[in-house]
């Protein structure tokens, strides 16, 4: 029966990672902006909410029943409102935890998913993303080959999270025709994390190049074993994240500008009783909702077991698109004010734009 | 709990539809649109038995007892949405002729949401019987569209106070032929008790087919839509009972539960995702012709694939069928509130606006994907095109929905925001 509703349990996390969004991401978010880093209490907290465990079954350490994709976008899309750098920073270990849990063997899930529930923020990530215009996850150009029982792994990644501190990573790469995963472990001869990146936004989360020079690993670290994993299902768990993090990016613009309208006169009244700023906002508001409405069928596809790269990719790509519009009119809504730092709105367009690059990036 | 299950009962009802509409509506769309002034008899014959042998309140879907399930727990009610995949799935056969589907249509969803119980049974209860029938709404005059409270149209009490006595000009009465002159139906005409009262005069009346006074005096000519009657109707000294006014009879004294202009309003609130889902079956009739018709010569289209690494027609496809999607689901979701018996006046308004310039756009691309195949009669996805084009006029334009939608956002009233 079509429902709109979280349930009771969806709300009570809605509210939690909200509060935490308003209370503890968006007042430190301009600083760390501008500092490219994030407190590190922003981060235990954050890790605190328990969101990662609550995915992973507890026989894994974690202490959740099944994985919900549409509970994780109800709190990726708070995440989003509260800062994008951060949201991603915290969700990084789940670009680790995801593929294995879905496809590892039973032996990788024993081994690796404790370690990323247990104590404290744990510094896991991936590499996807490829430095080059045309990058694309289903012809990756980090290429995997077999010897016997061994990988031999070559090749250049880009936007990997957390790789300076990272204890481990999950790198894609090309095996003859078909895109795998594999664990690699810090340390590794041939494994180089070259200079922290910089991009026009997400200034505060730390991205790195990666090279991969003949990187010897052992055929036990291809995620899945002999099954592998399927990319395209990953990929929709990363679409509909990224989808529900933009709408939460989003949602930050408008209230912002609709709040700054209400307050800002110009020629005696408030600018939002200009049917111009008004119609703009309801345009936005229309925007966001129908974007997170996408998100909501897509992750319910992917919890059904539906195949879902149809409607996550729509779901993306609407989002994606939305979160430019919406954040480009905020600032354009704030006029000049909307060009100065010291207003969250420049900051938010930045991030928007980097949507449509992110795939890979973010995981529910 | 968020789900997105489509109910057994209307998946079905969707199937039942789509068959009429590719056997029955299809067929006979370009006939139609050429021959304006014919009344499509074949699809109304067809259609009426179904519409009278389930009450005929194509409107008034739910008679607002609590329905239980097997077990006695109480059943969600599914009455709008049902209507709203009813329609989309008409309208994708064919707009026009949906609109002229026998029924209560505007008219139907006026007295719904504005009239006494008893109101309700006497003027609805013909739709469950006999000939085919319509009912219309009567809002727009020639110098008031959107501006509703503007109308001048009067409606003034006989001196022994059992009659009113309508007078004034009505255009642009969807369907008004048929509910005022065609069939034994009724027309719902908004007028004003009060002209120095601006919308706390304004109350709707209902005006039976055939009442002396009432006259059709015009049928326009229309750019898509064609088969369905627009009609200017005059009222002059055109007398009506008393207890024909809409609501309990305080109405007229303008107690503080009045019916009037919120009356309009909360009927807007029950139509406006109903003709959102109207636009949105054309645009799934293009986007679905379209992508069909170019898979057929070798397009496809890949998910998934970065914006800036897809073709520009698989770029286009993609954008349609998000846009199209994302229309849907804010339909449901207006749909949905008004089942649930919540407050929906904002989301109604958000669908009306995303499905109006949904619509307008996807049709308009099918036709520039199609090339000259797509500009002509041949097909009808340059029909679809013009048929799509009043969804963001009729039932409110997209900017007076923006309006709405914007003064519910900032909280402002009609008057801090105009």
């Amino acid at each position: 029966m079509i429902s709109f509703t979280p349930s009771e349990e969806q709300q009570l996390i809605i509210d939690t990672v909200r509060r935490y969004a308003a209370d503890r991401m968006r007042p430190a978010a301009y600083e760390a902006d501008e500092k490219r880093t994030i407190p590190p209490d922003i981060i235990s907290r954050g890790w605190d909410l328990g969101l990662l465990p609550s995915a992973i079954p507890e026989q894994y350490g974690g202490f959740g029943e099944t994985h919900q994709a549409l509970t994780g976008v109800l709190a990726a899309e708070e995440l989003g409102y509260g800062d994008l750098a951060m949201a991603l920073y915290l969700m990084t270990p789940n670009l680790f935890a995801i593929p294995i849990l879905h496809y590892g063997t039973e032996e990788q899930k024993q081994k690796w998913l404790p370690r990323l529930v247990e104590g404290g923020f744990a510094h896991y990530t991936a590499a996807l993303i490829e430095p080059r215009w045309s990058f694309d996850p289903h012809a990756l150009h980090t290429v995997a080959e077999r010897e016997g029982n061994v990988y031999e792994i070559t090749g250049h990644k880009a936007l990997v999270p957390l790789a300076a501190d990272a204890h481990a990573f999950l790198v894609y790469a090309r095996e003859g025709e078909k895109t795998q995963a594999f664990i690699i472990e810090r340390g590794t001869e041939g494994l180089a994390v070259l200079e922290r990146e910089s991009f026009m936004g997400i200034r505060a989360l730390p991205t790195y190049e990666l090279r991969l020079d003949d990187v010897y690993v052992p055929a036990s670290c291809r995620v899945g074993g002999e099954q592998g994993i399927d990319i395209d299902r990953l990929m929709d768990y990363s679409r509909v994240a990224l989808a529900a993090l933009a709408v939460g990016v989003a949602r930050s613009a408008f209230e912002y500008a609709r709040d700054y309208a209400k307050q800002r006169e110009a020629f005696g009244k408030p600018i939002a009783q200009n049917q111009a700023i008004a119609f703009m906002l309801a345009e936005m508001a229309i925007e966001v909702d129908a974007a997170r409405l996408m998100t909501y069928e897509a992750a319910w596809h992917l919890d059904k077991g539906h195949n879902a790269t149809q409607q996550a990719a729509l779901a993306k790509a609407y989002a994606d698109e939305m979160a430019l519009m919406v954040t480009d009119r905020a600032v354009q809504i704030l006029g000049g004010h909307g060009y100065i730092r010291e207003h969250p709105v420049e900051r938010w367009l930045r991030n928007g734009r980097g949507f449509s690059t992110f795939l890979g990036l973010a995981m529910v | 709990m968020i789900d997105f299950e489509i109910p057994t009962p209307i998946k079905r009802q969707v199937q039942f539809i789509t068959m009429l509409g590719e056997q029955v509506m299809r067929p006979v769309a370009r006939y139609y649109d050429e021959h304006e002034t014919e009344r499509p008899w074949d699809y109304i014959n067809l259609i009426w038995p179904t519409i009278r042998d389930r009450g005929g309140r194509s409107f008034s879907v739910e008679d607002g007892k609590e329905k239980t399930d097997k077990e006695g727990k109480p059943r969600p009610r599914i009455g709008y949405l049902m209507l709203a995949h009813v329609v989309e799935a008409l309208s994708w056969g064919d707009a026009g002729l949906y609109l002229c589907t026998p029924g209560g249509a505007l008219g139907g969803a006026a007295v719904d949401a504005t009239g006494t119980p008893e109101q309700k049974e006497r003027f609805l209860k013909r739709f469950g019987e006999g000939e085919p029938k319509w009912a219309a709404m009567a809002m727009t005059e020639p110098h008031a569209g959107s501006d509703t409270a503007a109308i001048r149209t009067t409606a003034r009490l006989s001196e022994d106070g059992k009659e009113w006595i309508l007078n004034g000009e009505k255009i642009f009465v969807t369907g008004g032929l048929m509910a005022a002159k065609e069939s034994r139906g009724f027309v719902v005409v908004w007028a004003t008790v009060d002209p120095s009262a601006g919308r706390a005069g304004m109350k709707p009346f209902v005006v039976e087919a055939g009442t002396p006074g009432m006259t059709v005096t015009k049928l326009e000519h229309k750019h898509g839509i064609r088969v369905s009657d627009t009609a200017a109707i005059v009222f002059n000294d055109c007398r009506i009972p008393y207890d024909n006014i809409l609501g309990s009879p305080e109405v007229a004294r303008g107690d503080a539960e009045h019916k009037g202009f919120k009356g309009a309003m909360k009927t807007f609130d029950a139509t406006r995702p109903l003709v959102a889902a109207s636009a949105l079956g054309i645009a799934r009739a293009a986007l679905e012709f379209t992508v069909a018709y170019l898979k057929d010569r070798g397009v496809k289209v890949r998910y998934g694939v970065a914006p800036h690494l897809q073709t520009a027609v698989e770029r286009d496809l993609i954008h349609m069928e998000m846009q199209h999607r994302a229309g849907w689901l804010l339909v449901l979701k207006a749909v949905t509130k008004m089942d649930a018996g919540e407050e929906n006046a904002l989301e109604a308004s958000m669908a009306k606006v995303k499905a109006g310039q949904v619509a307008t756009y996807v049709s308009q691309k099918a036709v520039e994907l199609l090339g000259p195949e797509g500009y002509s009669c041949k097909l009808l996805v340059e029909k679809w095109m013009r048929d799509a084009r009043i969804n963001d006029i009729y039932e409110g334009t997209g900017q007076i929905n923006r309006l709405i939608v914007a003064r519910r956002l900032l909280g402002y009233t009609s008057r801090e925001l105009r």
